[in-house]
């Protein structure tokens, strides 16, 4: 019986955490969101040394081979730094739809490509999860692509993009790909690339080597996982900042943080995040051990870290007073960034609502 | 991380299982004959050395939780409950006299001697320290003079266990001793306090010249704040129950399921559903936040501020979730005590009503908050007033 991370997960949470405090500070943040860059290649570069990169895909093909909880432990820190990388689609959900659907062929072509930083993968399943809105969802016929997918993930300067069908079905696209457009998505979260992509009878390789649902769920339940573990470490940074701010700015004569009103806020979000932890955990671990537990805890994770960062973004805010909603503090790109984490692949209602759906409750 | 128990402590939760399922009937029977029955097989004071009464294996959390849980799971009454067992108890194994812990242990261990804890008085909620019933010395006795409240079980208590300010010109901190008397002694009035429940759940006790013999303290004196922290470190170092939340929550789900209004199961309605969603998620996540403390504890290491929030989140969602149960009978939710059409014996009510007093009793939100604030994220204390 051990619910704790082991040294070595310490160890790498430590170490991405370092090497983000280097290359992708505040000003480095700041940078990516004002330029129009793609992929910001220095950080991910950072984080491929560390392995990030390849963090799940086996050995066999030049990765770490390591859990899906590993990835959420990175995934935070990426949140807690609100780093720019394409880690998400790269390196956690388009080798699990790889390794869940893909053929041998399909996986030891990309796999290594992807574990090395190479290629960047953008992921396109928001239709088949958070359901179509504007008449979004390509459809599949002979190996072809027709349609748009809205709300893809990582979806500047990629390589590959997994894309889910309206029928559920799930397809590889090359970049440069004939009949293929992709257009950024302008968000509040200027730290991640969203884009549409649209398809005209684009060739696209089925993954069907298989079950294509169980695939396509996995991926819905590692998104929700890593979205959840990405508002764990940008809420827990912005109660770290939130704290530090009151423990320096004096009014009245006194420390901020030494009046009830101010320290209650702060103990209020504390109180409500650290449960969170320990929930992120179980749902990445339920990925790893416990697959039948799976769907239901992750979309749990999803909804609750969505509340919950919420309110920290909020009241982190009002603890820093003006300075707070100022561009020159730079706290709104966390703010910004559990804003996204908590509308994409389906707001907390929504996932509820499925949450409810999987234990009989409701018709999905 | 790996939530496996191991083959030893299956085989250890194949033994409980074995034990409830041969004593079924046992367990009808009256409580101190259970309880004997369970300390004889090391289901009760299962840690508490043999010449004290208790069954006396080594501490091992494991097992601990292992017997709980079967005990949950099979619905089987658990080891009898006090504050006796669970605070005096500890107390007395640390720092009572040899004597002390031979009197007393066994016979409170077997519900043969029950305990309620002086502490709170009404001008001593928040602020404990600054108690104000008085233990005068005369000869060999102390004569105790004061009020305490919130004391539960009072009326049946044959015992008590007192914090009184034996020194009134030391420091508040330095000038409290923990005594240990009988609620038979003369002097002692006790009146019970009703509460918005409509039960009386608590009482008051008056103490008017009270002789206690001076040997009957706990630790020395002046001692008593060190005495009480130290019953304080062992309520907190139990885990909290991960299963309470649980299983209220299991049975809202229930209801749920089977009421109906205007013929639409509850379940059917999109904003019930959600609120129960909402808390499920809550239920969960302090469940794995119940883990990790777990984990800790077996490693030793300290919770920090996964143990620290412990009280504040887990009293809020408790009465939340009666609130949902309430909310979700509409008209029958306000049905109490013993009207026609009661759903579940009117528990919610009085469930949010009780919960609302534990989210005020040891330790208000507003001082957990403080907790948290200043020793888990390490926030400037308030400036000292001048002390009264």
């Amino acid at each position: 019986m051990d619910f704790a991370l082991s040294p070595e997960q310490r160890q790498l949470q430590d170490s991405v955490n370092a090497a983000l405090a280097q290359v992708s500070p505040l000003a480095r943040v700041r940078a990516f969101a004002e330029s129009g860059e793609p992929v910001a290649r220095d950080v991910w570069a950072t984080l491929t040394q560390l392995g990030a990169a390849g963090v799940m895909i086996p050995e066999e093909h030049g990765g770490l081979g390591l859990s899906l909880l590993d990835a959420a432990l990175i995934g935070e820190i990426l949140g807690a730094h609100a780093a720019p990388s394409p880690f998400l689609g790269g390196a956690v959900l388009a080798p699990i739809a790889l390794l869940a659907a893909g053929s041998a062929a399909q996986q030891s072509r990309w796999l290594p490509r992807l574990a090395a930083g190479e290629a960047i993968g953008a992921i396109a399943v928001s239709e088949a999860v958070a359901g179509a809105r504007d008449g979004a969802g390509p459809t599949a016929r002979d190996g072809r692509l027709s349609g748009v997918s809205l709300f893809a993930i990582d979806a500047a300067g990629w390589d590959l993009a997994i894309v889910a069908d309206t029928a559920g079905g799930l397809h590889l696209v090359e970049a440069g790909a004939p009949g293929l457009a992709t257009v950024g998505l302008t968000t509040i979260d200027k730290t991640r690339r969203l884009g549409e992509l649209r398809f005209a009878d684009t060739p696209a390789e089925p993954l069907a080597a298989g079950d294509a649902a169980a695939a396509l769920r996995r991926l819905r339940d590692a998104a929700w996982t890593l979205l959840a573990a990405d508002m764990l470490g940008a809420s827990g940074a912005m109660i770290a900042k939130a704290v530090a701010y009151a423990g320096e700015r004096r009014q009245f004569g006194r420390l901020i943080g030494s009046f009830q009103a101010v320290k209650h806020l702060c103990a209020e979000m504390a109180a409500e995040l650290e449960p969170c932890r320990a929930l992120v955990w179980y749902a990445a671990y339920a990925g790893d051990a416990v697959p039948a537990e799976f769907p239901l805890v992750a979309a749990h994770a999803k909804a609750h870290l969505s509340e919950v960062s919420r309110f920290v973004a909020r009241t982190a805010t009002e603890v820093h007073g003006g300075i707070g909603i100022t561009d020159l503090l730079g706290l709104h790109y966390w703010f910004k960034r559990v804003g996204l984490d908590r509308q994409l692949l389906g707001g907390p209602e929504r996932v509820r609502h499925l949450a409810a759906a999987m234990q009989g409750f409701a018709v999905a | 991380m790996d939530l496996s128990y191991g083959p030893r402590y299956e085989a250890f939760r194949a033994s409980v299982r074995a034990f409830l399922d041969g004593h079924a009937q046992s367990a009808a029977r009256d409580p101190r004959a259970w309880q004997a029955l369970l300390i004889e097989h090391g289901y009760a004071a299962r840690t508490i050395p043999k010449e004290y009464g208790g069954f006396g294996a080594a501490p091992d959390i494991l097992e601990s939780r292992i017997i709980a849980e079967a005990f949950t799971s099979a619905r089987a009454p658990g080891p009898m409950a006090s504050q006796g067992i669970s605070m005096l108890v500890p107390t007395l194994l640390e720092l009572g006299t040899e004597d002390q812990k031979r009197r007393w242990i066994g016979p409170t261990l077997r519900g043969e001697v029950v305990w309620c804890q002086g502490y709170s008085e009404p001008g001593s909620g928040s602020d404990l320290a600054s108690l104000s019933t008085r233990a005068v010395e005369d000869g060999d006795d102390f004569l105790i003079s004061g009020q305490k409240i919130w004391t539960s079980t009072a009326a049946q208590a044959d015992m008590i266990f007192c914090l009184v300010r034996t020194e009134p010109d030391a420091p508040k901190h330095a000038g409290i001793s923990y005594l240990i008397f009988s609620m038979k002694t003369p002097g002692i009035e006790v009146g019970p306090l009703r509460t918005m429940t409509g039960h009386a759940e608590f009482n008051e006790v008056f103490f008017t010249d009270v002789r206690v013999p001076r040997s009957q303290i706990v630790g020395g004196r002046g001692e008593g704040w060190a005495v009480a922290n130290a019953t304080l470190k062992h309520e907190r170092g139990m885990l909290g129950d991960p299963n309470a939340a649980e299983s209220r929550l299991a049975a809202i789900i229930a209801l749920m399921s089977e009421e109906r209004v205007g013929g639409e199961r509850l379940m059917d309605n999109p904003l019930l559903r959600d609120r129960l969603m909402r808390l499920q998620g809550r239920v969960l996540a302090m469940k794995f936040n119940g883990l990790r403390l777990l984990t800790a504890a077996l490693a030793g290491e300290a919770p920090g501020l996964a143990g620290l929030i412990v009280k504040l989140q887990g009293c809020e969602l408790n009465h939340q979730l009666a609130a949902l149960a309430i909310d979700a009978l509409g008209e029958l939710g306000v049905l109490y005590e013993d009207s026609p059409h009661l759903r579940d014996h009117g528990l919610w009510q009085q469930r949010y009503m009780f919960d609302l007093g534990l989210i005020i009793g040891g330790g208000t939100a507003q001082i957990q908050k403080n907790i948290i604030a200043e020793r888990g994220l390490g926030m400037p204390r308030e400036p000292k007033t001048v002390a009264a």
